[in-house]
């Protein structure tokens, strides 16, 4: 992880770059540079420059798992621990493949929230009761199956 | 039946205990390591979590299963036949496993 001396410095033109390469990955240096009035060297510069830093961590493809044919249901867990077990707990959430996002949050108590996904529920109720559940110093799990999408977005960069 | 008796009577590990939930995912914090323990904790669980468990046969599969109780699994397979629901669940089942629980208790040779 960077610490806050390690930060890139980003000017506007950066942060446009990183848009449009959020909006779509696949296009050009050209076609980024024409949109932004800059040459495509520059765009291919900037680029370069973000992805040696770790800005730019990563391309990849968001795949419509409906489209393929792939089953699969999404949850949403609220896993309440004891306080000195949460973050074993969470690094050990981190480590199964069913689990998506693991964090902790603090509203009345500190919990772990974690996404999770399955194909279905029997699968679900199992990966829980048997890989979650028995976790030294779980106290209680909340599962929230997600019904229906409406927006869906990794991240979203500063305005 | 001595043999058997002490392997129904023992405390499984944690990866074998029962979990006790209300729903699909939703994980009430109780749990049982052993019958004598399943015992106690028909008493203080949620009665939703018994009707969940009972309905999709989790208790006789882990009686049978892990305990390898299949008597008290079939006993047990009765209340969900017969559908009992509600008080009369929980108190249908303390009755089943505690007199079960004696019996085998009768049967254990004296440690």
């Amino acid at each position: 992880m960077r610490s806050k001396s390690q930060e890139a410095t980003l000017d506007d033109l950066d942060m446009h770059i990183l848009r449009l390469l959020q909006e779509n990955a696949k296009q050009t240096y050209t076609e980024i540079g024409s949109r932004l009035n800059v040459a495509h060297s520059t765009v291919y510069d900037r680029i370069q420059k973000m992805e040696e830093q770790g800005v730019i961590k990563k391309y990849e493809a968001l795949v419509d798992l409906e489209k393929i044919g792939a089953q699969q249901i999404t949850a949403q867990m609220t896993i309440t621990t004891e306080p000195r077990e949460t973050e074993i707990i969470a690094r050990k959430l981190g480590r199964f493949d069913e689990v998506l996002e693991v964090s902790t949050s603090f509203s009345e108590e500190l919990v772990i929230i974690a996404k999770v996904v399955a194909r279905d529920q029997a699968r679900l109720h199992s990966f829980i009761a048997q890989s979650i559940a028995p976790l030294p110093g779980v106290l209680r799990i909340r599962t929230a199956i997600v019904t229906k999408k409406y927006k869906e977005e990794r991240f979203r960069l500063p305005l | 039946m001595g043999a058997s008796s002490s392997r129904v009577l023992r405390n499984v590990m944690r990866e074998e205990a029962f979990y006790f939930f209300t729903s699909i995912g939703n994980y009430t914090g109780q749990s049982a390591a052993s019958l004598e323990e399943f015992l106690q904790k028909i008493k203080d669980v949620d009665i939703k979590s018994l009707e969940f468990h009972l309905f999709r046969e989790d208790f006789e599969k882990w009686l049978a299963q892990t305990l390898g109780d299949n008597r008290l699994a079939e006993e047990i397979k009765g209340l969900r036949t017969q559908k009992v629901v509600g008080n009369a669940l929980r108190d249908r089942l303390y009755f089943l496993v505690s007199r079960r629980l004696k019996e085998l208790k009768g049967a254990s040779p004296p440690r």
